[in-house]
């Protein structure tokens, strides 16, 4: 399976901040009554997104209108924690999004999405904050996320970013869905197997 | 002398098939646990992708997470779950995977259903389409919750990619004071280590308090290591766990439980082995616990006030706790006890066990649930709900003014009809607080062990159950 080798990500960004945001936040769960992932962006943040008594529109930035079609997402500490659902990193890039940049993730979520061929940088505060007051003066700037020289640039500067090795390795080389890999490893599994008692049929 | 190591260690060797390109580990999942609501999109990749299950016989599934509690007679009123158990049906006589349906009296929680059919078992590995996955933890198995794709991995080569994991041992020691339970135990270690606490790790419980807990207790325990952040937690295997083992319908027989027996054991950590870190805890310290914020680590013991943002230790802290007491509507600075409370919940793959229906019954009987509260008594599996009839526990229940109902994770997730209505603060017994979690949008959920549910529905208030039922 030929996959994309994801070196960079560039494009305009939002700023979701706080830290802890879990997928059910980010994915309520009467949303995933459903057979397969489509359709699930425009359910992205919904309970924050929608003022639950009018059903109007809140303002957080994912409503304001200088950030439609961004394609980046910064956000706080621990992002993502909670439940393994993967409807939460799908429903963040069938909204549209292609990488995020937060402080840290939950381990379930940044698995999720490395998996999904969507980065999961981290960077310091400070450097999040850098970017999200530049994002905030000019919604147009364009933020590049450089998976190799691991940094990020926008309007002039440029931050530090990091990322796990083992993600980053394979977002760049391509293979950032192992199933092919797991697949040729196939006949190396049935050998484990056979070590395993438990495994007989 | 090979030099000591960690179970974790041990089963990962055992486990491992190669290493990937990007320096993973192709990891070998002997248990494959499915469920109806990550699973369908997974066939849907294996289908698109022309591929089979590999090891159908190392893959079970059941229904939990929509399943209704109250309707028990298909085609349920709700299409979409409907169609959701339609598809899980389907998938599992397809490749050929065995199915706990509701028509076999073996449904219920996944967490649940996998102890109790004796498929969890020491020194093995396990994967489920969930993050309380670590449940299974409490038997010296090495279990993961896991996304839909890797759930695709899993079907299709019996392995994911995953990286090896730091461990910390997390010993706690003593007696655990009357009224104390293994929830207030996990609560505890949340609150000390934090929600992200465990990121990266593998937490391994160990210590007295360990090696008396009941299975039942060590699993309350493993099933909340993910709400620390900790992707598994683990007991190691003693006399207990293979006690609780023997005669389960998946559990070896004859010679072959002899033989697994050694095997099990010799997964344990070997003493002196290496942590990456230890923690110590003294169980004289621990107290009934409950939460007062929006994550499971914003918890406090019963008789503490809830924390006010004067007292926050750092900037992050504070906006934590405004934007918790903004949700909550609680009152900073001022007890917890005495919150009036409009919904007890008793179950969930935390709490929805015999032991802890049992441990109910023995303090609720001849007591009312207050006027005014909704409480609802749902057990983990329909064995559990069967032997709380058998002893009698559903009539005590019902008659405090419980409603009992049929197996499922039901308000714990409120997937299914059982949900908060407006701004409802639920005493519940599972396992997360998050916003919006119990089904409404400014739903108010209050974790604690399911006695303190019990005492809460009782006095329609948070209350300290060691006074509500003169425990001591
Ligand atoms: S009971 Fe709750 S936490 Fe457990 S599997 Fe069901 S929904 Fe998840």
């Amino acid at each position: 399976m030929a996959l994309a080798k994801i070196i960079s990500v560039a494009g305009r960004a939002v700023n979701v901040p706080g830290n802890d945001i879990d997928t059910d936040r980010i994915i309520p769960a009467r949303f995933m009554k459903c057979v397969t992932f489509d359709g699930l962006g425009e359910f992205l943040f919904f309970d924050v997104r929608k003022d639950t008594t009018t059903g109007k529109d809140t303002n957080h930035p994912l409503n304001d209108p200088r950030f439609k079609g961004a394609t980046v997402l910064l956000s706080g500490a621990n992002f993502g924690c909670g439940s393994s659902r993967e409807h939460a990193p799908q429903a963040i890039q069938k909204y549209g999004f292609k990488a995020v940049i937060a402080e840290s993730y939950a381990e379930i979520f940044f698995g999720n999405s490395t998996t999904l061929g969507m980065p999961c940088v981290t960077a310091v505060r400070e450097d999040i904050a850098k970017i999200a007051a530049a994002v905030e003066k000019n919604s147009a700037i364009e933020v590049v996320i450089d998976l190799v020289k691991l940094e990020a640039r926008f309007a002039g500067q440029s931050v530090k970013i990091a990322q796990r090795e083992s993600a980053r390795d394979a977002l760049v080389n391509g293979r950032w869905d192992a199933i092919g890999e797991l697949l040729d490893g196939v006949p190396a599994v049935k050998e484990t197997a056979k070590k395993l008692p438990y495994l007989a049929a | 002398m090979p030099s000591p190591q960690s179970l974790f260690e041990k089963v990962w060797a055992a486990h491992a098939v190669k290493k990937l390109a990007n320096g993973q580990t192709q990891l070998l999942i002997g248990t494959h646990l499915i469920h109806e609501v990550t699973s369908p999109q997974a066939f849907g990749m294996l289908r698109d992708l022309g591929l089979k299950v590999l090891m159908p016989h190392r893959t079970f599934a059941t229904v939990d997470h929509i399943i209704p509690t109250n309707e028990l007679v298909e085609p349920y009123k709700d299409s979409l779950a409907q169609a959701m158990m339609d598809e899980v049906r389907k998938n599992c006589a397809e490749f050929g995977i065995t199915f706990f349906d509701r028509a076999t009296g073996k449904q219920g929680i996944v967490h649940i259903v996998g102890p109790e059919q004796g498929i969890t078992q020491p020194g093995t590995t396990i994967a489920c389409g969930d993050s309380h996955t670590s449940t299974h933890g409490a038997f010296g198995a090495i279990a993961f919750g896991i996304g839909t794709s890797q759930v695709r991995d899993v079907l299709a080569t019996q392995t994911m990619a995953l990286g090896q994991l730091k461990v910390r041992r997390i010993e706690v020691n003593g007696k655990l004071p009357p009224g104390v339970y293994a929830k207030d135990v996990i609560l505890h270690i949340i609150r000390q280590l934090g929600v992200n606490g465990g990121t990266g790790f593998a937490y391994e419980y160990a210590g007295s308090t360990f090696d008396g807990f009941t299975m039942e207790e060590r699993m309350t325990v493993c099933n909340m290591s993910i709400e620390g952040g900790a992707r598994v937690g683990y007991v190691n295997p003693d006399e207990t766990t293979f006690t609780y083992l023997k005669g389960r319908p998946y559990s070896p027989t004859g010679a072959a439980w002899d033989a697994a027996v050694a095997r099990w054991k010799s997964f344990a950590s070997d003493p002196g082995c290496r942590y990456d870190d230890v923690v110590k805890i003294n169980a004289a310290d621990v107290a009934p616990s409950v939460t007062w914020g929006i994550n499971p680590g914003q918890g406090i013991t019963i008789n503490e006030n809830v924390p006010s943002p004067d007292t926050a230790t750092s900037a992050d802290d504070k906006a934590g706790i405004i934007e918790a007491l903004a949700y909550m509507k609680l009152p900073a600075g001022k007890p917890i006890k005495g919150t009036k409370i409009n919904v007890a919940f008793l179950g969930s793959c935390t709490n929805g066990r015999l032991s802890d229906f049992r441990e109910v019954a023995k303090y609720i009987k001849g007591r009312k649930v207050a006027p005014g509260v909704r409480a609802i008594a749902v057990p983990g599996s329909q064995i559990v709900a069967l032997q709380c009839e058998k002893e009698g526990i559903d009539k005590v229940l019902t008659a405090a003014g419980f409603e009992w109902r049929a197996a499922g994770c039901s308000m714990c997730l409120a997937m299914n009809p059982d949900k908060l209505i407006g701004e409802e603060l639920c005493a519940s017994s599972s396992n997360r607080n998050f916003k919006g979690r119990q089904g409404s949008t400014t739903g108010r959920t209050v974790l604690m062990s399911p006695v303190m549910v019990a005492a809460a529905a009782v006095t329609g208030t948070v209350a300290d159950a060691r006074e509500v039922f003169a425990v001591n």
